[in-house]
């Protein structure tokens, strides 16, 4: 039970990040949403290299009794999720500064009001 | 964003040095200890942007162009391709560590067991961690500059209207 | 080893790395003045596109070519990243490097007079790389960044024109759809690394089991890539962007749409291909369901674009028909996997991707220029343009008749693939397709009426024919679609069955990996 936790938390954010997006009425709360569900897929890839008692990847500095590679914890997840946090980082400033600009044009946040593009 | 108070920006003043090395050293020692370029590179960013806190947006960008940060960004990005196909240039392939193992620049073997990391190894690997800090902090400092700045600009145009 | 040899060794990275370097050098090059960084972006666009020519002759003629970044051999267990190039990945990597190439070419006079070039510039050739290194890759995870890579520079150049509410609208839009996407490939793509603990595509082929997670992970896969591809019920972004991008960066757009519809593609034929069984998710099903969603499509789109005033949101929704189209083929050819009707209908499936992009690129591209001699975009206000723009009504009639899949042009050859195909599944569907492109002719044709013909408005009486680089830029275009036109059959033969076949080899793609070392 205890290990399957950081899925529920998986599951959660990434549903908690998808009713922001599809439900809630103001930008910077959607691209709240986005980031929350980003985090829920960041948490999942680094829960998936976790090895309970693994060891550091670090090749040089082994412990006598550890096998490669399944007592070291996975090196490849966390150089995935660094990647995703990177490009997180890029997409949330894209965002933000979209909003910056409708809220420059319109006047308001509020998606109802800014609907221009119909059909 | 607008000037604070002089103690905080007395205070700012003197712990961005601090931050600004401690950034520098996450960069440097990217191959030996957890961090690298994008981490270290926030670190600083995260200094030029306590500065902006305290100093507000105009006198930043009075100071550190918006230009001039672009040109460093597209700099540093050049650097990480150039490294990469010098890769392809002097070993065989692209992206190849070309450096590892020579008597050059950062050629040592990594001693093994427990050591206190040696600096001069790595090959390529801090080269690039060196091109990605400095598109890093001219990256980021860029998009909390410009974003600061405009929201400013909106505040300012509202008070006009109101006034 | 002569030195041509030693280009095509090294071409999968070059291509990536030649407009990533240009697109960093941009703006220090645009500090040298404007006519220089265009040359230079031409420069780059064109070197990259021999580059991929290169390599297509080669791929075409020799098989599968691998590539494998920073070693030269594969170590267990794959962590390096592996580009491999198969018939179906030049194929595509050839429709976007022509489209970026002529965009590229447009832009020239088109987006003369506004500022911030060098950024726009810039995401040009980034947005190129991305697409080429979606194309080219054989990691999911390096497929997931390319895909960002692209949609965050897209988005860029959607809402390249700031002042217009409308575009930053669009733009947001077309973000957050992408980034939601992008994080279910990236969430499928975890599931398939923590069940198989690899990321290369031909390793996880070769391994999968189709497990209740790897279902999981397909649809998620599909949902997302055919999201960002605009399939219907999740097309709403599609007209918004299309319409709203300047116009020679709807036609790169339609480039990257392009390549997520790779994406999907590569999911179904190569990932899934070996593990098709029975049950909920068979190929079947999954066809069955392709083929409905896509006369959906064609239906909504071609409606809709009934009604449009706006010329762009008018062609952006003949786009998403097109795109039906697409999926139709796709469709019939997984329903019927493994027949020779199967077989042809996934010929035109592949057929109509070059053909789409080049029609509807060329249509996108003269409501530019109408748009930059006359500023005007509503077509209820135009008419009578056709005495002061003779070639660019030349090259609307020739984009018309290829979009609605008239005889001597391109459209006709991939339509007449997919018509025929499926009517041997069901007649019924292929009738409702016959009907949507002879619908789409009447639409355009109302187009050409009340934007070409008609008397003389005052308002557009010193109208002037566009420049000549987008004369250009159009001119290439419409003499590709009429050679494909005269020559279908070779096109068919050399370029497009060899897509086609790898995608149904899939065994290929997996041996080749497994060959030089890899599990």
């Amino acid at each position: 039970m205890i290990f399957n936790i950081p899925f529920i938390a998986v599951a959660a954010l990434i549903i908690i990040g998808l009713y922001a997006v599809i439900f809630r009425k103001n930008l910077i709360k959607t691209v709240i949403g986005i980031t929350i569900i980003e985090s829920g897929v960041n948490l999942f890839l680094i829960t998936l290299g976790y090895r309970e008692g693994g060891v550091p990847p670090i090749y040089t500095n082994l412990p006598e009794d550890v096998s490669i590679p399944r007592g070291m914890v996975l090196p490849v997840p966390q150089a995935l999720t660094l990647t995703s946090i990177v490009i997180g980082v890029a997409v949330l400033a894209l965002m933000l500064s979209l909003v910056i600009h409708i809220y420059r044009v319109y006047g308001t946040l509020d998606v109802r009001r800014i609907r221009r593009l119909r059909e | 964003m607008s000037e604070m108070s002089k103690i905080v920006r007395t205070i700012a003043a003197i712990v961005f040095p601090f931050i600004m090395i401690y950034g520098l050293y996450v960069i440097a020692h990217g191959h030996l200890t957890p961090g690298g370029g994008f981490q270290g590179g926030a670190i600083v960013a995260s200094a030029c942007a306590l500065l902006l806190v305290a100093y507000g947006s105009m006198w930043t960008m009075r100071r550190i162009g918006e230009k001039r940060l672009s040109v460093f960004e597209s700099i540093g990005a050049f650097f990480f391709i150039a490294l990469a196909l010098l890769g392809l240039f002097f070993g065989a392939v692209f992206f190849n560590n070309f450096l590892a193992g020579s008597s050059f620049l950062f050629g040592d073997i990594p001693m093994v067991g427990s050591n206190t990391g040696d600096m001069n190894t790595g090959g390529v690997l801090p080269l690039m961690n060196f091109a990605v800090g400095i598109k890093v902090v001219a990256g980021l400092f860029v998009i909390i500059l410009v974003m600061a700045y405009a929201s400013n600009h909106m505040e300012k145009k509202r008070g006009e209207k109101q006034g | 080893m002569t030195s041509i040899e030693y280009i095509i060794d090294h071409s999968p990275a070059l291509i990536i790395a030649i407009p990533l370097l240009g697109a960093f050098l941009t703006p220090l090059v645009s500090r040298l003045g404007s006519r220089i960084r265009n040359v230079f972006v031409i420069i780059v666009a064109m070197l990259t596109a021999f580059l991929v020519f290169l390599l297509a002759s080669d791929v075409f003629s020799d098989g599968i070519r691998t590539y494998i970044f920073g070693s030269q051999d594969l170590t267990t267990p794959v962590v390096r990243i592996l580009f491999e190039v198969d018939g179906i990945s030049i194929f595509m990597a050839i429709i976007s490097v022509l489209l970026s190439l002529l965009a590229a070419i447009y832009s020239w006079s088109f987006m003369k007079k506004y500022d911030g070039l060098d950024k726009y510039y810039t995401l040009l050739l980034l947005m190129t790389a991305g697409m080429l290194g979606m194309e080219l890759t054989g990691d999911m995870f390096n497929f997931f960044v390319f895909l960002e890579i692209t949609s965050i520079s897209s988005c860029a150049l959607i809402a390249f024109w700031t002042h217009k509410g409308e575009a930053v609208e669009a733009g947001f839009k077309y973000i957050v759809v992408s980034a939601v996407g992008a994080l279910f490939v990236l969430f499928a793509v975890a599931l398939l690394y923590g069940q198989y603990n690899a990321l290369n595509i031909a390793t996880l082929a070769n391994t999968i089991q189709y497990s209740f997670l790897d279902k999981i992970a397909f649809v998620l896969l599909i949902t997302a890539l055919g999201m960002k591809a605009g399939l219907v019920p999740m097309h709403m972004w599609l007209p918004d962007s299309y319409s709203q991008a300047p116009s020679s960066v709807t036609l790169i757009l339609v480039g990257a749409t392009q390549a997520s519809l790779y994406g999907v593609f590569r999911m179904c034929f190569t990932l899934y291909g070996g593990v098709f069984a029975d049950g909920i998710l068979s190929s079947m099903t999954v066809g069955w369901f392709i083929v409905v969603l896509a006369l959906v499509t064609i239906l909504i789109g071609v409606t809709m674009a009934i009604i449009q005033t706006d010329f762009k949101r008018l062609i952006a929704y003949a786009a998403v028909a097109e795109l039906g189209y697409m999926f139709l083929g796709i469709g019939v050819g997984l329903t019927a996997m493994g027949t020779s009707y199967g077989k042809t209908a996934l010929d035109g499936g592949v057929f109509h991707i070059l053909n789409d992009a080049l029609d509807v690129g060329l249509l996108f591209l003269v409501a530019g220029s109408i748009y930059y001699a006359t500023k005007e975009r509503d077509l209820d206000r135009m008419g009578g343009l056709a005495r002061n723009m003779r070639y660019t009504s030349m090259f609307f009639i020739i984009g018309l008749l290829a979009v609605a899949g008239m005889p001597p042009m391109n459209g006709f050859a991939s339509k007449l693939l997919i018509y025929e195909s499926t009517y041997q599944l069901s007649p019924i569907l292929s009738i409702i397709a016959i009907l949507s492109s002879i619908l789409l002719l009447a639409v355009f044709v109302k187009v050409f009426h009340s934007v070409f013909m008609g008397p003389e408005l005052p308002r557009f009486r010193d109208v002037q024919e566009v420049p000549r680089s987008m004369l250009l830029a159009m001119g290439i275009i419409a003499l590709i679609i009429i050679v494909i036109g005269l020559i279908p059959g070779i096109v068919v033969e050399n370029i497009v069955q060899p897509a086609a076949n790898s995608l149904v080899n899939h065994l290929d793609y997996i041996s080749h990996v497994i060959s030089i070392g890899g599990v």
